[in-house]
């Protein structure tokens, strides 16, 4: 069997002095650089009442500073034929730009200006003000949305982690321009950053560069920090949401371990093994879970239609969701007993030989997978700093390789507890006209 | 900065492309820096042959065919793939079955082998039909409450009015409840077959040992009786504008598509058709539609324009997700960007900006094993040549403010627009024909 080995060896990371981390993996297979900045910010920086300013703040950034006024912006990276994007998560906030290799000044240069001179002009603030509520409203549509915003909000009820990302449409209405500067001049600052690139460069040129651009950025104050851990849970916790449709939905949430913790691997398996293999990946296609054991628990007995996990690594414990679709003649409740009855019996007899074995070929395969893209390469320089170190993607598949039958079973004991868990219904009120 | 990398664009040098004996054209591209293999691929087995009382027949069948063969049952054939992380995969379009998989480069005879065997020998066990129609239920049930999906269906339905593109290649929950075990049998035995089909494999295999073991699993599939692919009827122009409302209560948000069928792949028209687009909805933050509906008015989070060009002659459309409150606003400033972009040519500015673009994207669209391998496939498909990554560059300079004028002013007729909306009550949305589509609509339509 062929082992794909990382290619990890010669990844270069270095702090400016005004504290921006830089971690640069040169890859010289396609004349493409791609270039990614990551803040240390986002939901679980809100308090109530400011609910969804990280995204709202990512927005603004697209809308232009006196040197790339709003429009020029876009157009210049499109002009160059590369993409870009921006995405605001529970811990963090990140902007890419992936580039024929020879634009990458572009990148630099933009996102060395936009830390710091973006203009948030209160007409745009309002604008923008329609276009994320906007955005609110396309997610209300999904049930799914709905009954996961209940879910995770009856599993926090004090770490910010309670409520979603876009944030709650009080909020949104309410917050003002002030607001979010303030945010934004709070956490986009050098040394609450890590700027992660990959592709075709030659790490001294380009670190000479980003000095250029970066390194005369002023450094912040030490960002605040909400520090609310949640106390223990204490029991089952259910919610309901009642929605149109004619599918029922059923998710169990249960606390997980911290992207850091050195549960997170074994976790990892189990994750795979009972509702499939955990794509880290941001992009890319993953793999089905037609051989996990819940696909083959309870849509292969026709309890079910479909399954689906998520595992996410973050830097407080969050959630392992297992979201199933009922199947429309069967009702959750006798679901929910024949998926506690799965989760018994591999707290009790643990995994299989070949269970394991398949877990473990199916992340090299995805990290395969994910190494051909430079895109994804640059993501995970970056991704992995924000809740750990670049060690933990480097010994990503050893320390999976590593996980135990006796460690999976640990952990299915420690975290599915149904009293650490919290259950959410989608109760479909019908809707559709068939026919 | 270091020296760049040379790398080529893939061409006749590097691309092998061989023809077996029994039609099917194998493409293979050699990408020795990868670990994986990446295939795609079609047979001509698409939703163009589902009888009207069975719409989604096709793709029921492309959805079994992992679900038990000759040799292999449905769990089988998973933990094969499964235990190795390889995927492979089936989609029915209109004309098509496209496939599509991904393996560690070890595991590709593997991944042909199950190729074959899915395509070739499924055998749809009776109790996998009810599972599947029972998933395929639910997902129409999903999508009845989903207004993009909705407005999707109705534009295609009243754009396309009696020609066969008009049809969704999902179906209806009535048809899917009709079509029995031997439907799926039936429909398998007589459209599947070597007949057209392409095979693209890149990525850490050589293209020697991909075409053996193509030749090995794929070149004695004959199927005489597979008919050819039909000619299309052209689609009549529509009288003038036409609008239609799928209601769907309770939701947040309404979804507009609006507009006229374009090019195929194959006219001359495309690229002009492509660049104007471009400009139209898509470059930048979605192009012109972006910046009035967007940015200036604050209206939509999305809207943007698709140029749906295959095999025919595809939507042209624009999308736009928008509050109730705000349909009417949004679908007059679209409207209004679409009189502007017949009535003036577009700026020397906008067309050097999207030329620049297509130019500096194409280096990325070729970064990974994937992106190369649909672009073998496109080239195989639409007739383009071996050649055409090679010669895309000047085509793409070639292209003047006139083409792309001519062409917006061919395709779009601002009197002559589709303009479907689902989600929530409107302003005004009382007034417009509405319901979805129905399976009785179609039979209507065809008589």
């Amino acid at each position: 069997m062929t082992v794909i080995q990382p290619r990890t060896q010669d990844v270069l990371q270095t702090t400016l002095e005004n504290g921006l981390t830089v971690l640069l993996k040169p890859i010289p297979t396609a004349p493409v650089i791609s270039h990614w900045i990551w803040y240390r910010v986002g939901s679980r920086d809100e308090p109530t009442g400011r609910t969804g300013i990280s995204h709202w703040v990512e927005h603004m950034l697209f809308k232009g500073t006196p040197q790339f006024p709003a429009g020029v912006l876009d157009k210049a990276i499109s002009r160059t034929g590369g993409y870009w994007n921006a995405f605001t998560y529970m811990d963090w906030t990140t902007y890419f730009e992936t580039l024929p290799a020879e634009h990458i000044d572009l990148a630099l240069r933009l996102e060395a200006d936009r830390m710091v001179n973006a203009l948030f002009d209160p007409k745009e603030v309002e604008s923008e003000r329609t276009v994320i509520l906007s955005e609110r409203q396309g997610y209300e549509n999904e049930p799914l949305f709905l009954l996961g915003e209940e879910v995770q909000a009856a599993a926090f009820r004090v770490h910010p982690y309670h409520h979603e990302v876009i944030g709650d449409v009080a909020d949104l209405e309410r917050m003002t321009r002030e607001d979010l500067y303030d945010h934004y001049r709070t956490y986009y600052r050098p040394n609450n950053a890590v700027l992660a690139l990959a592709g075709a460069f030659d790490p001294e040129a380009i670190l000479e560069r980003i000095r250029r651009y970066f390194g005369d950025l002023e450094p912040g104050p030490e960002p605040p920090r909400l520090e609310r851990p949640e106390p223990p849970q204490r029991g089952e916790r259910r919610v309901e949401v009642r929605g149109p449709g004619e599918t029922t939905f059923l998710q169990v949430a249960y606390r997980a371990p911290r992207g850091a913790d050195p549960d997170f691997f074994p976790m990892l398996v189990l994750a795979s093994l009972l509702t499939g293999p955990v794509n880290l990946n941001l992009f890319g296609s993953g793999i089905t879970n037609h051989t996990s054991r819940l696909y083959q628990a309870l849509v292969e007995t026709r309890w079910a239609v479909g399954v689906g996990g998520s595992l996410s690594a973050t830097v407080d414990p969050f959630l392992y969701w297992i979201t199933i679709t009922v199947h429309p003649q069967k009702d959750p409740d006798g679901l929910l007993r024949r998926l506690d009855e799965e989760i018994l019996r591999l707290q009790e007899e643990g995994p299989l030989p070949e269970e394991l074995e398949r877990a473990r070929k199916q992340a090299q395969a995805l990290f395969a997978y994910g190494s051909e893209s430079i895109t994804n390469q640059a993501y995970w320089l970056g991704y992995s700093a924000m809740f750990a170190d670049y060690d933990w993607f480097r010994s990503f598949l050893s320390r999976l390789q590593a996980v135990t039958a006796d460690q999976v079973r640990q952990v299915a004991r420690t975290y599915l507890q149904p009293h650490r868990r919290v259950v959410g219904v989608y109760l479909p009120t019908g809707g559709n006209h068939h026919g | 900065m270091g020296k760049p990398p040379v790398t080529a664009l893939p061409g006749p040098e590097d691309i092998h492309r061989v023809e077996l004996s029994n039609g099917i054209v194998v493409l293979a591209r050699h990408h020795p820096h990868s670990a994986s293999v990446v295939l795609r691929g079609v047979v001509f087995a698409g939703a163009y042959w589902d009888p009207l009382p069975k719409m989604g027949l096709a793709a029921f069948v492309a959805s079994m065919l992992k679900r038990g063969t000759t040799r292999y049952t449905h769990r089988e054939i998973y933990d094969l793939l499964e235990s190795r992380g390889a995927s492979l995969n089936f989609a029915a379009h209109f004309h098509t079955v496209g496939f599509g998989g991904q393996a560690l480069a070890e595991d590709l005879p593997l991944l042909l082998e199950l190729l074959a065997q899915t395509l070739r020998h499924p055998t749809f066990p009776p109790e996998e039909v009810e599972k599947r129609r029972d998933q395929i239920l639910t997902s129409l049930d999903l999508q009845a409450q989903d207004p993009e999906a909705m407005a999707e269906r109705t534009f295609d339905a009243i754009l396309y009015r009696n020609h066969p593109y008009a049809r969704p290649e999902e179906g209806f929950p009535e048809t899917i409840q009709t079509i029995t075990r031997e439907d799926l049998v039936t429909f398998h035995a007589r459209h599947y077959g070597p007949r057209h089909m392409i095979l693209v494999v890149v990525g850490a295999v050589p293209p020697d040992d991909v075409v053996d073991l193509a030749r090995r699993h794929l070149e004695d599939w004959q199927a005489p009786e597979q008919p050819e692919p039909p000619a299309l009827p052209p689609v009549e122009p529509l009288p003038g504008t036409v609008r239609r409302f799928v209601p769907i209560p309770d939701k947040s948000q309404a979804d507009i598509v609006l507009g006229v069928v374009g090019p195929s792949r194959r006219d001359p028209d495309y690229l002009p058709a492509a660049l104007g687009n471009s400009i139209l909805g898509r470059f930048g933050l979605m192009g012109r539609l972006g910046d009035v509906v967007r940015e200036q008015a604050g209206l939509a989070y999305y809207v943007y324009s698709n140029l749906g060009a295959g095999l025919g002659p595809g939507p042209w459309e624009i999308h736009a997700g928008v509050a109730p409150d705000n349909v009417p606003r949004a679908i007059e400033l679209i409207v209004q960007e679409i009189r502007r972009f017949v009535q003036e040519p577009v700026t020397e500015e906008e067309l050097h900006d999207v030329k620049s673009g297509a130019l500096g994207r194409l280096p990325l669209s070729l970064e990974t094993n994937a992106g190369v391998a649909s672009a073998l496939l496109n080239m195989e498909l639409y007739d383009l040549g071996l050649d055409y990554l090679q010669r895309y560059p000047d085509l793409v300079r070639g292209v003047t403010r006139e083409a792309i004028l001519e062409t917006a002013r061919r395709y779009w007729d601002p009197e002559r627009l589709a303009i479907a909306v689902a989600g929530p009550e409107f302003p005004g949305g009382e007034s417009w024909p509405q319901g979805a589509p129905t399976p009785a609509w179609f039979a209507q339509k065809a008589t």
